[in-house]
């Protein structure tokens, strides 16, 4: 089959001039007369490095990748906007890029007008326009507004009659950049309709977006950018997956950077065990619903006679790290230290979710263990069967104290974990649940299809 | 550069609908309209017209029907400064074409050169009203040679705007610069007095007249329209013709050479 698309090796290099330098130059452009060798940049961007890809007729091909990994310049580059710094791209067949919709809507004029000249902008003739007006029209649904002035318009409407001229100036290459962010549910399916009649009708598709679930159903291939550099091209499923590890991976190093930040910083202010923070403490440590408590900010406290000298969450897998999957198995493994021998103490976790809600909050007093002796470097093993809560950023509350409340080591909120899945549920906490349904009942697999 | 400069003739309808965008969107809203058009440069002739007859008669002494004279002068140099102070911003303005659409960028001055003109254009038939009533020395030879004035400008004024625009996306101080150059253009040739009648402290300066371009057009514009004889000042305004289509070549080449950068920096 003939590529529509091609890409060979191409990089893309801005430049950045800093506003010192762009009145040097004029100076010295003025001065020298040499304008385009001053010109020079003072510094530069990569923003694509060395890219190649090929797309045949007919297929769709999705980009995905980071805010900044060069999507958005790939698709500049192969709609002719920009031009490579090195490298070549070639497109077969007449274009249609919907990157910024309604750009060139003038506001001052009406609709019709707009739909005239972004037409004619797009390539097509008047008289083409012409022919396709109507459709343009009923696709936007803006009958009534038609001859409004654009500035009148809301941004919704600004974008569907955007889109309505873009898709029809009927092209062979369709170039998409995350344009189905906007617009209602309605407008969407009706978009994604086209989209489908386009790939029907053998049209190439390049689909920039952040919408997974899209490119897993919609592309044909997928395209994963990182930093400019291809990271992984082929079936969408397993870029897809793989892009998501990645995602997770990058998460997991922020979410142990941000802790650790949290802890130098409790550190850094140690409350003193004698005048302990005292809207912070429980008074009686067997009520832990104790509201002031979860009024407290985050920071560390306590005498350390016993000292909590690490907390590592461990997954089903055995390693330690901080993005665990809603159901998994998650261990919150708590290192202790006691120089001297204690025998009075209380080990307790709490699970907090980003509002600040107690998700879950327990102890082993509450829990009708009494203590017998704590000696030298130990460890204790919060062990959760299933990780049975909705996708989010949880805090943790690590803490040993007397049965008193005096507290030996607390950490307040300075643990962090972070929990995916798939299901996009509301709520606290999930139940461990399944639906049953009787014969007249059906339902069918709609995974892959979330948008 | 020359493949692009050919394939500017297939967006002529682009061009054209730019423009009447660009002639609609500017007096929409206002309750005068077009009228604007036409009031604009009475205005200024009235200002001027009143400052040279009755604050200082002694500066434009020997010109019989001064505003007739004054007009022939003063529309030509209204189109070509406001198109060169547009166009020194259109890239600017117009980023969200260039940045989002495929799009030659050298259509904005264009449109911007040719909505002026077409400003130019709904003007003239005011001259006309004062060419009547001045009873105007007009013969049919040397009326031909306005559209040739006509061409020559348009052609002096895209090069200027073409380059204006490509250099002020790379040095935002040429607006200002452009303001106090014109300023100083405005005095430096003769639409508010005359080259005939220029007093003896002048003379000096007067062998340096021939270096300003927009001189001769100016002449021309008179010798065609205001003065009796027939038109002398053919030579000087071929060879600006000339000059103009090299300065455009000059200039065009220099907006292709940055071409790729306006995306990058408006």
């Amino acid at each position: 089959m003939t590529p529509a698309i091609e890409v060979a090796r191409v990089s893309k290099i801005y430049r950045r001039f800093s506003h010192k330098k762009q009145f040097a130059t004029l100076k010295s452009a003025l001065l020298s007369r040499s304008l385009i060798k001053n010109l020079r940049p003072d510094e530069t961007f990569t923003a694509l490095n060395d890219v190649s890809l090929t797309v045949p007729k007919g297929q769709t091909l999705g980009v995905i990748g980071r805010n900044g990994s060069g999507k958005s310049t790939l698709l500049k580059l192969v709609a002719g906007i920009s031009k490579p710094s090195t490298g070549t791209v070639k497109v077969h067949g007449r274009i249609s890029a919907l990157i910024e919709l309604g750009a060139g809507f003038h506001p001052e004029i009406s609709g019709r007008e707009n739909v005239f000249i972004n037409g004619i902008m797009l390539g097509l003739t008047k008289r083409e326009v012409t022919e396709r007006f109507d459709e343009i029209v009923e696709f936007a649904e803006m009958k009534e507004f038609i001859d409004a002035p654009v500035k009148t318009y809301s941004s919704g409407m600004y974008m569907r009659l955007g889109f309505a001229v873009a898709i029809h100036v009927d092209p062979e290459v369709l170039l998409v950049d995350e344009v189905l962010a906007v617009g209602d549910e309605g407008f969407t399916h009706k978009c994604l309709d086209k989209f489908a009649e386009f790939k029907r009708r053998g049209k190439t598709i390049l689909l920039v977006t952040h919408s997974l679930g899209m490119v897993e159903r919609f592309c044909d291939e997928a395209l994963w950018l990182d930093a400019g550099r291809i990271k992984g091209s082929g079936d969408p499923k397993r870029i897809v997956g793989a892009y998501v590890t990645d995602v997770e991976r990058q998460e997991e190093q922020q979410l142990a950077a941000t802790d650790a930040k949290a802890r130098q910083e409790a550190d850094a202010t140690v409350v003193s065990p004698d005048e302990p923070a005292s809207a912070v403490l429980p008074d009686n440590p067997v009520e832990t619903g104790n509201t002031d408590m979860f009024r407290a900010a985050e920071g560390r406290w306590g005498s350390r006679e016993i000292e909590i000298t690490q907390v590592d969450f461990v997954g089903p897998d055995g390693q330690a790290g901080h993005v665990f999957h809603s159901g998994d198995r998650l261990d919150v493994r708590i290192r202790l230290r006691a120089p001297l021998p204690v025998d009075d103490f209380v080990v307790g976790v709490g699970i907090f979710n980003a509002d600040g809600t107690c998700c879950y909050g327990t102890n082993t007093y509450l829990e009708e263990l009494a203590p017998e002796s704590i000696a030298g470097d130990t460890e204790a093993t919060f062990a959760i069967d299933a990780l049975d809560l909705v996708e989010g950023t949880y805090k943790v509350d690590v803490a040993i104290h007397k049965i008193d409340g005096y507290p030996y080591d607390y950490h307040r909120l300075l643990h962090t974990f972070r929990v995916k899945s798939r299901v996009k549920d509301v709520g606290i906490y999930r139940p461990r649940h399944s639906w049953k349904f009787s014969g007249n009942l059906k339902f069918k697999d709609r995974r892959g299809s979330g948008s | 550069m020359l493949h692009n400069l050919a394939q500017l003739p297939r967006y002529r309808g682009l061009i054209q609908s730019l423009v009447a965008r660009e002639l609609k969107a500017r007096y929409r809203g206002s309750v005068l309209g077009f009228f604007w058009s036409f009031i604009n440069p009475l205005t200024l002739l009235l200002i001027y017209t009143f400052v040279f007859k009755y604050i200082m008669p002694a500066a434009v002494q020997g010109v019989s029907n001064y505003p007739l004279f004054m007009f022939c002068g003063l529309l030509p140099w209204t189109w070509f400064s406001s198109s060169l102070v547009e166009s020194s911003g259109v890239l600017i303005s117009g980023g969200n074409l260039i940045k989002k659409v495929l799009f030659p960028a050298e259509i904005l001055p264009i449109v911007t050169v040719t909505a002026n003109m077409v400003h130019f254009f709904l003007a003239l038939p005011i001259l006309v009203v004062f060419l009547v009533y001045y009873q105007a020395p007009l013969t049919v030879s040397e009326l031909a040679w306005f559209p040739v004035v006509v061409a020559v400008q348009y052609l002096f004024t895209l090069a200027c705007a073409l380059l204006l625009s490509a250099l002020t996306v790379h040095f935002r101080d040429i607006r200002d610069i452009l303001s106090n150059v014109l300023t100083l253009w405005f005095f430096a040739t003769p639409i508010i007095y005359s080259y005939l009648h220029l007093p003896e402290t002048a003379k000096p300066f007067m062998k340096y007249m021939n270096v300003n371009p927009f001189v001769h057009l100016a002449i021309s514009y008179q010798e065609i329209l205001f003065f009796a004889g027939p038109f002398g000042h053919w030579r000087w305004l071929l060879a600006l013709g000339v000059l103009s289509a090299l300065l455009f070549l000059a200039a065009y080449w220099m907006f292709d050479r940055l071409r790729d950068s306006f995306a990058e920096e408006v």
